[in-house]
């Protein structure tokens, strides 16, 4: 227990500012993605079919594709893609980009992939009809669109959505093979100077039960509040 | 990017081999714990909801890492036959996928197990069939049936799921295209061919299970 204290004589203050660090990865990586769902899911939904292609690529191949592979491509690739777009403007120093930002955008594309089949799967299964019925009554197609679509959309999403909140979880352990210090970064780091990776990695993984089980229990009290009058 | 091939299809060998042991072991871990799951006492069915809310709530790394770095730690784990698979990478790669794999299959299992409606049981009892073979001629193809669809996908999440072997110091497919990288610093064209190996996999686990699937529905 000795090794749990605050201050320079234990891991705990460590420990406690990487799982700060591991949700503010996950809330990041979660927003970048339904950012990421929200361009791909229209044109997942497009008639076009050359939109329709991009879209379905991207979801496929992301989501076959295993996750450390991506990160890979991110940490080794990001930095070369980013001094190569800067080499365009003229600018030919070396460029660092934070593990932070690699990381969140590598996961954030993965989730982006599955929040992108569910928001897909939400507005598909929402009935014909009441397209056809706000025609009728003669609502404007903005309208239409958020206040019709948009409440029920979510109402179907939000139990998936859940799901890929977890999955987005757990996927930023990964992230520590870039060096970004969070949960499991941390418990390595620790292990590795104490010796005692038995200790460390069985409380990282009871510092990721807390955030799954604290995120479960949120999440079901919001999918009650969307699913009334069901 | 072509000279690079032969060295990741030599790497997919491991990942298949990782993947096949683990599936196997896996879906027996999985149907024990979904039957003790099913069962009417409360201490079996608490271990066995425990044990997969355990391994379905943290991340498979913190899994592997406990067992590969943490067990060996164990003085009296050494001083048995076990640690001679516990100091191989290989094993605990195997053991940690299996767990985490028994872990959602038992999920998947214990649902298709709980569809099969009361009535069917009710009649074979009534025409006078062991529960055995109610069991074996019944319960489980039904289960099977049903699984199907979700056990295609928790095949492909395992698939993905082998590249985290990398993490302990084997050379899976994604493990040597890390190596692969690290030495060429070529990452966009070594993502995309072993990008495209894991998508081919995926593809064939894919067709796979749908083609089952139709063969089941036939029957």
């Amino acid at each position: 227990m000795e090794l749990l204290y605050f201050g320079s004589k234990g891991w705990g203050d460590e420990l406690f500012a990487a799982f700060l660090m591991t949700i503010a990865v996950s809330i990041t990586a979660m927003l970048i993605g339904i950012l990421f769902s929200i361009i791909f899911t229209p044109l997942k939904l497009s008639k076009n079919k050359i939109f329709n292609f991009i879209a379905n690529f991207y979801t496929t191949v992301i989501r076959g594709v295993p996750e450390l592979l991506v990160i890979y491509l991110f940490f080794f690739g990001g930095t070369g893609a980013v001094m190569f777009v800067a080499s365009i403007f003229g600018y030919h120093e070396y460029i660092e980009i934070n593990a932070f930002i690699t990381g969140s955008f590598a996961i954030g594309i993965i989730s982006g992939a599955y929040s992108t089949e569910v928001f897909r799967g939400a507005i598909q299964s929402i009935d014909r009809g009441q397209f056809e019925a706000c025609k009728a009554l003669g609502f404007k197609k903005y309208i239409y669109f958020f206040k019709v679509i948009i409440p029920q959309m979510l109402r179907l999403a939000l139990p998936n959505l859940s799901n890929v909140w977890q999955i987005t979880l757990k996927d930023t352990s990964l992230i520590s093979v870039t060096g970004l210090v969070e949960i499991m970064r941390q418990s390595y780091i620790a292990a590795g100077s104490t010796r005692d990776p038995l200790f460390f990695y069985s409380f990282a993984a009871l510092l990721y039960l807390i955030l799954t089980f604290l995120s479960m229990k949120i999440l079901n009290k919001l999918e009650k509040n969307y699913s009334r009058g069901f | 990017m072509i000279e690079s091939l032969p060295k990741l299809l030599n790497a997919t060998l491991t990942t298949l081999k990782l993947l096949s042991l683990s599936l196997i072991f896996g879906l027996i871990i999985g149907l024990i714990f979904a039957l003790m799951r099913l069962s009417k006492k409360k201490f079996i069915n608490n271990f066995s909801y425990g044990f997969s809310y355990i391994f379905r709530g943290t991340p498979l790394l913190v899994q592997i890492f406990i067992i590969y770095f943490g067990l060996g730690q164990i003085e009296y784990l050494r001083s048995t036959f076990l640690w001679t698979i516990l100091k191989e990478p290989y094993w605990c790669a195997i053991i940690a996928f299996s767990l985490n794999t028994g872990a959602y299959t038992s999920e998947i299992l214990r649902s298709a197990f709980q569809t099969i409606k009361p009535g069917m049981i009710e009649a074979g009892k009534s025409l006078g069939i062991s529960s055995k073979i109610i069991f074996y001629k019944i319960q489980i193809p039904i289960a099977i049936k049903q699984s199907l669809p979700a056990y295609g996908n928790e095949i492909i999440l395992m698939l993905k799921g082998t590249s985290l072997a990398s993490t302990v110091t084997l050379m899976d497919l994604t493990g040597v295209a890390k190596y692969i990288i690290s030495t060429t610093f070529k990452p966009v064209e070594v993502f995309i061919v072993a990008g495209g190996i894991y998508l081919l996999l995926t593809f064939l686990v894919h067709n796979l299970i749908k083609f089952s699937e139709k063969k089941m529905r036939t029957n």
